[in-house]
């Protein structure tokens, strides 16, 4: 036994962190934290402050990207850029990172359609680049197949990688390019626990100036969260039903899980079990 | 309208209006200084500072700062104003208002009179003259006190919500946090969760297994999924066990529209709550959250600071009788609230505020990992809230939110104001832990050595889970 554990109380239901990854079973020292739980939160935070400052790698996403295909059609993204011209500007002028600069609207007006899409999708690191750099691939190939099998077609816009952006910064993309519906993947910001949570917002008839109440959101996909091809699902059948009601956002409620969630039966939470205690 | 003119040495200050008063008079912030509203110098912050101190309250009643016909919540603070509460302190100024609130003779009763006297505005002004250490003393002497299952806010009690949010709702993840909690005497607020995605299935799922556990385990204390307004009203309509109705509020109609709501919703689920006569104590079966910066980011501010717009909030809260609200106050990030020195400054006005007005104030003292502040910061403004007599704070599982991406108070934290007040949990539930032999009796221990045997035997069930 260590010096330090001599003064410790440790919690009898550590094995309940199976469970879950929520930092609990920490024990105590008196009625605190433990010097060694102490400093791996100080450690995590420290991880966590690194991850929203490290930079978009455009090259190694495009390269990935190269892989993917929409009716055996290359994606070859398209790169752009927000009003917010690095990071130290974009955290302190969120109006910026969700305004398109000038350049990038000409850019995007240029692969406009007369005609219009269905759908564009544009992916902006968000508060964390990480995020993007290991979700974005994943779920995009399972929402890519989604979309092909999803009756009727959907004409799909060039997709957008955008730098400095927020999730507002689709609405100026999908205006220039005129297309129907966006859906924003973004890097959520980083918690202590994931560094790498991929937010997706869907978005009908965006426009600039668009309320949040107008959006749906799924958040938390990443591996230990909600796994991508799950997200996709969801993400397909939100897309599918703002298309046949020509709405998003509060008025189209997210029922996926009336049909599909249908595991997690009280009596088989630990605490509930049908025996009496 | 002539604004409002000082001169100082050689200088002639001048504002246009009652809103240019009160943003150029709120102590500095980043989000009023990306609203464009803050003032320009620090000079002319305490200029306006002064032209504050001097306007008479009854300024408030006449000039609005958002116009009655553009606003419902300029509305309801007008049309609900009560000119008898009002009286005692009708004569005074913002300035002579801070005298008043100060003055030893002004207790908790007094106070408790005079609230439905005092509009959000009003409030909001006096706050901006105000020190931190008159925010805490005058917040300490008000009385608020709600009950639902248990009884929340009477002086030498202190609470928490228990937090035990999850990515992806997992029942047993979730279990476990709430396993957690309880064994370090957390949840007598609420047990909230904020669930992964906004889905009323999912919804009615969580409330179903909140209800089991608290009436297995016989606990005095309430549930909460904390979903949009109308996914609760839903719930309710498909007989789900619904204790409090939780919304996020802004303190103008515009930025309420964009959290898909308004007055006849907030009323509309209050009345659905109302009729299940769940509460064994008492019937506030609102929990509102709010936050600084709201209103810009939903650009719905009219020109109004951010501390005034969720003084408004309060206003509106006020109207629908909550068993709790709290301010997130450092979740929004750094935009509006940019380090440490700003989240404790807005604590502490947000809950002074709140508790002026009548409400049941609490905190979710946090900051996000894009915020210039850490966890000493949070341990100041504990400190500062729970002297301040704060209602409830937080309660999750090593300050880690592993959903929402954010830090807030610990279970530990809880008990750390615990061992430096004396404060207890509320009443009831304060009996029940006793009665679990959660918490023990002896000497100057708090917690008890020992896993209850109910606790261990559910424990030992978890066997076929893991």
């Amino acid at each position: 036994m260590s010096k330090e554990e001599q003064h410790l109380h440790t919690d009898s239901w550590q094995q309940l962190r199976q469970l879950t990854a929520a930092r609990i079973g920490l024990g105590r020292a008196g009625t605190s934290l433990p010097t060694s739980e102490l400093l791996k939160f100080q450690l995590a935070h420290a991880q966590a402050i690194d991850a929203v400052h490290s930079p978009l790698d455009r090259e190694e996403i495009l390269k990935q990207f190269a892989a993917l295909q929409y009716h055996n059609t290359p994606l070859n993204p398209l790169c752009v850029h927000s009003e917010a011209q690095d990071r130290y500007v974009y955290l302190q002028r969120p109006d910026l990172g969700r305004k398109l600069n000038e350049a990038s609207t000409y850019t995007l007006q240029q692969a406009s359609d007369k005609e219009g899409y269905d759908l564009s999708v544009v992916i902006a690191d968000g508060l964390s680049a990480t995020a993007v750099m290991q979700q974005s691939v994943p779920f995009l190939t399972a929402l890519l197949a989604e979309l092909e099998s999803s009756k009727p077609d959907w004409s799909l816009a060039p997709v957008t990688l955008v730098e400095q952006g927020r999730v507002a910064v689709g609405d100026d993309i999908a205006v220039a390019l005129n297309a129907k519906m966006v859906v924003v993947l973004i890097g959520e910001r980083p918690g202590l626990s994931s560094p790498d949570s991929l937010g997706v917002y869907l978005t009908w008839s965006p426009e600039r100036g668009c309320d949040d109440a107008r959006r749906n959101c799924i958040s938390n996909v990443r591996p230990e969260g909600l796994a991508p091809d799950k997200a996709a699902k969801r993400c397909i059948h939100l897309l599918e039903n703002a298309r046949a009601k020509q709405l998003s956002g509060i008025g189209l409620k997210d029922r996926y899980g009336d049909d599909v969630l249908t595991d997690g039966t009280n009596d088989k939470v630990f605490l509930l079990t049908s025996k009496k205690n | 309208m002539a604004g409002y003119c000082y001169t100082l040495g050689q200088l002639n200050y001048r504002f246009k209006d009652l809103a240019e008063v009160m943003a150029k008079a709120s102590p500095l912030r980043s989000g009023d200084q990306l609203a464009g509203v803050a003032a320009a110098t620090a000079e002319e912050r305490v200029v306006a500072q002064m032209v504050l101190a001097d306007l008479p309250l009854k300024t408030f009643l006449n000039e609005t700062v958002i116009p009655y016909e553009q606003d419902e919540v300029t509305r309801l603070i007008i049309d609900t104003h009560d000119a008898e509460a009002f009286a005692p302190v009708a004569h005074l100024t913002v300035g002579e208002l801070r005298n008043w609130l100060l003055l030893e003779s002004t207790d908790a009763r007094i106070l408790q009179d005079v609230c439905l006297g005092l509009t959000p505005e009003m409030v909001a002004a006096v706050s901006k003259i105000m020190r931190n250490q008159d925010l805490i003393l005058v917040a300490r002497k008000c009385e608020v006190i709600t009950a639902f299952r248990n009884t929340i806010g009477v002086p030498g009690h202190f609470s928490t919500r228990l937090q035990p949010n999850h990515p992806t709702d997992d029942l047993n993840g979730i279990a476990a946090s709430i396993f957690d909690g309880l064994m370090y005497g957390s949840g007598d607020a609420v047990i909230g969760i904020n669930p992964a995605t906004d889905d009323v299935a999912q919804t009615i799922k969580l409330l179903n297994m909140l209800d089991e556990l608290i009436s297995r385990y016989e606990i005095p204390t309430q549930s909460c999924v904390l979903t949009h307004v109308t996914n609760t009203i839903e719930a309710v309509e498909r007989g789900a066990p619904v204790d409090l109705v939780f919304q996020s509020i802004g303190g103008t109609e515009i930025t309420n529209k964009s959290f898909g709501v308004s007055l006849a919703l907030l009323q509309e689920a209050r009345e659905a709550a109302l009729s299940l006569k769940r509460g064994s104590v008492g019937d506030n079966v609102m929990y509102f959250e709010t936050g600084q910066g709201s209103a810009l980011s939903a650009n719905g501010h009219h020109g109004v600071d951010q501390q005034t717009c969720e003084t408004r909030a309060y206003g509106l809260a006020r109207a629908l009788d909550p068993l709790l609200i709290n301010t997130v106050v450092g979740f929004i990030g750094p935009e509006y609230l940019f380090d440490g020195k700003q989240i404790i400054r807005a604590g502490l006005e947000d809950h002074f505020c709140g508790k002026l007005l009548g409400l049941p104030m609490g905190c979710d003292i946090c900051y996000t990992n894009h915020a210039q502040a850490d966890q000493n910061d949070m341990d100041t403004l504990l400190t500062l809230l729970a002297s301040a007599r704060c209602q409830f704070i937080m309660g999750i599982p090593g300050s880690d939110d592993i959903m929402l991406n954010y830090q807030t108070t610990s279970f530990h934290d809880a008990l750390y104001i615990r061992q430096l007040f004396g404060a207890r949990p509320a009443p009831e539930f304060d009996t029940w832990l006793k009665q679990q032999k959660i918490f023990t009796e002896s000497g100057n221990q708090l917690l008890a050595d020992k896993l209850p045997g109910r606790f261990a035997a559910a424990l030992s069930g978890a066997g076929g889970k893991l």
